[in-house]
């Protein structure tokens, strides 16, 4: 590494309108981030976006990165002490549709420990979308898991605002969360500045 | 140096200068208007959650998957170019194996997309949208053709101009990067909002590719150059 070097990274623009012709294809979306044979508690999250009218956004990308359900991620950056789930990526891209929702397939993810807090359980993820002249990143986490309330992350969001990151489990279905992602508003998800 | 196993957490990525990147409401660009956060980002010291990302082989991209003009049984119209450059992170260290992905509007301008209704052909030649890893040296090429600028209902009159969107993933999920590369003395930069949105003219400047005589093939395809740079761990002081 040449620490003199200081390039500016190259400026992010929309995603437009359009990209479905390449970035989501059939071919190219990865709805199913754990096949069924992975381990761990099995997921499947519906994402809601809206703008702040409330009016549902058809046209948004989602792009997820997450551990497995040791909590180790698939990349040479992760020290942790830990064994890679085999076949593990832990990437998963959906497109919302007229409604505004999409469906992710996954599994709860273990906790991340490579600090000395570790973290509670939960899913980076990045939204897209025409109008949106560069990504927003918020995180999901899983409403009722005690390790929430230990997680460094969630304990610098506001405490009013905290619950904007948690997915509802819904009572009926078990294994089914939703995810609300409010670009604007009085209830606007929390989005990090990384 | 530094060694991973040793860290107790993760190196923080650098953060782009002030003014570098677009702010999310840019008023111009109507569209933001009701898409754009308006309460306060909570800055996030990076974790690990943000300084890993997926790492793509090869088995995700065709062969001739960077060739965009060989995808259908003819030729598609317009003026054939090559589009190549490197993909750097911001220490100027090339990242190889980076996924790129494109997709462009035809020489007429428009999208094979059902929401574009722009009135110009479509190409049957023609999908106007590819992929390509950088190599061990983080160069990449594409071919394909100019794509025509086109309508948008943004504001009375409003053109974008030509250009073709670039998704590209680095090391990080946080230097994951979706823009858009221009082409030298486009008359339209001057009224378009989502170029406008960046406030450094130089950082706007960068999304503008090069023409290039070296890479440009005789009696063939003009040559254009675009090198990217993605956000990379700040430098520590103690590495050489």
């Amino acid at each position: 590494m040449k620490p003199d070097t200081d390039l500016v990274p190259t400026p992010s623009q929309t995603v437009g309108p359009f990209f479905a012709i390449e970035l989501t294809t059939v071919e190219h979306c990865v709805q199913c981030v754990a096949g069924p044979q992975a381990e761990g508690e099995r997921v499947c999250l519906t994402f809601r976006v809206v703008d702040g009218e409330g009016v549902p956004v058809d046209d948004a990308m989602l792009e997820i990165w997450q551990a497995d359900s040791n909590g180790k991620y698939n990349h040479p950056e992760d020290a942790q002490a830990k064994k890679l789930e085999p076949g593990w990526m832990g990437f998963g891209r959906v497109a919302t549709g007229e409604d505004g929702t999409c469906v992710l397939e996954t599994i709860r993810p273990g906790r991340v420990t490579q600090s000395a807090s570790p973290q509670a359980p939960h899913l980076t993820v990045g939204v897209f979308a025409r109008g949106m002249l560069k990504q927003l990143y918020t995180r999901v986490y899983f409403a009722g898991n005690a390790a929430n309330e230990e997680d460094p992350i969630l304990q610098l969001v506001p405490s009013e605002r905290r619950g904007t990151l948690l997915a509802r489990a819904d009572p009926a279905r078990p294994g089914y969360w939703s995810f609300d992602i409010r670009l604007q508003g009085d209830l606007e998800t929390v989005f990090f500045d990384v | 140096m530094d060694s991973v196993g040793t860290r107790a957490s993760a190196r923080p990525y650098a953060r782009p200068p002030e003014g570098s990147q677009p702010p999310s409401l840019y008023e111009p660009y109507r569209a933001t208007i009701k898409r754009a956060p308006l309460k306060p980002l909570v800055v996030l010291p990076h974790t690990l959650s943000e300084v890993t990302g997926p790492i793509f082989g090869h088995d995700r991209v065709g062969e001739s998957d960077n060739d965009l003009t060989c995808q259908h049984p003819g030729e598609p119209i317009g003026e054939r170019i090559i589009v190549s450059g490197r993909v750097l992170d911001s220490h100027g260290e090339p990242l190889p194996n980076a996924l790129i992905e494109i997709w462009q509007a035809n020489s007429a301008g428009r999208y094979r997309h059902i929401r574009d209704q722009h009135p110009a052909p479509l190409d049957p030649n023609f999908t106007g949208a590819g992929r390509t890893l950088t190599d061990e040296h983080g160069a990449y090429r594409f071919i394909t053709i100019k794509p025509g600028a086109y309508p948008w209902l943004n504001h009375y009159n409003a053109w974008r101009p030509a250009h073709i969107h670039f998704s590209v993933f680095g090391t990080a999920f946080i230097s994951r990067l979706v823009t858009q590369m221009y082409f030298p003395g486009d008359p339209l930069f001057a009224y378009d909002p989502i170029f406008q949105s960046i406030p450094d003219e130089r950082a706007r400047q960068r999304l503008i590719s090069k023409f290039d005589l070296e890479t440009t093939q005789p009696e063939w395809a003009k040559g254009f150059k675009f090198d990217i740079v993605l956000r990379g761990p700040e430098a520590t002081p103690f590495e050489t």
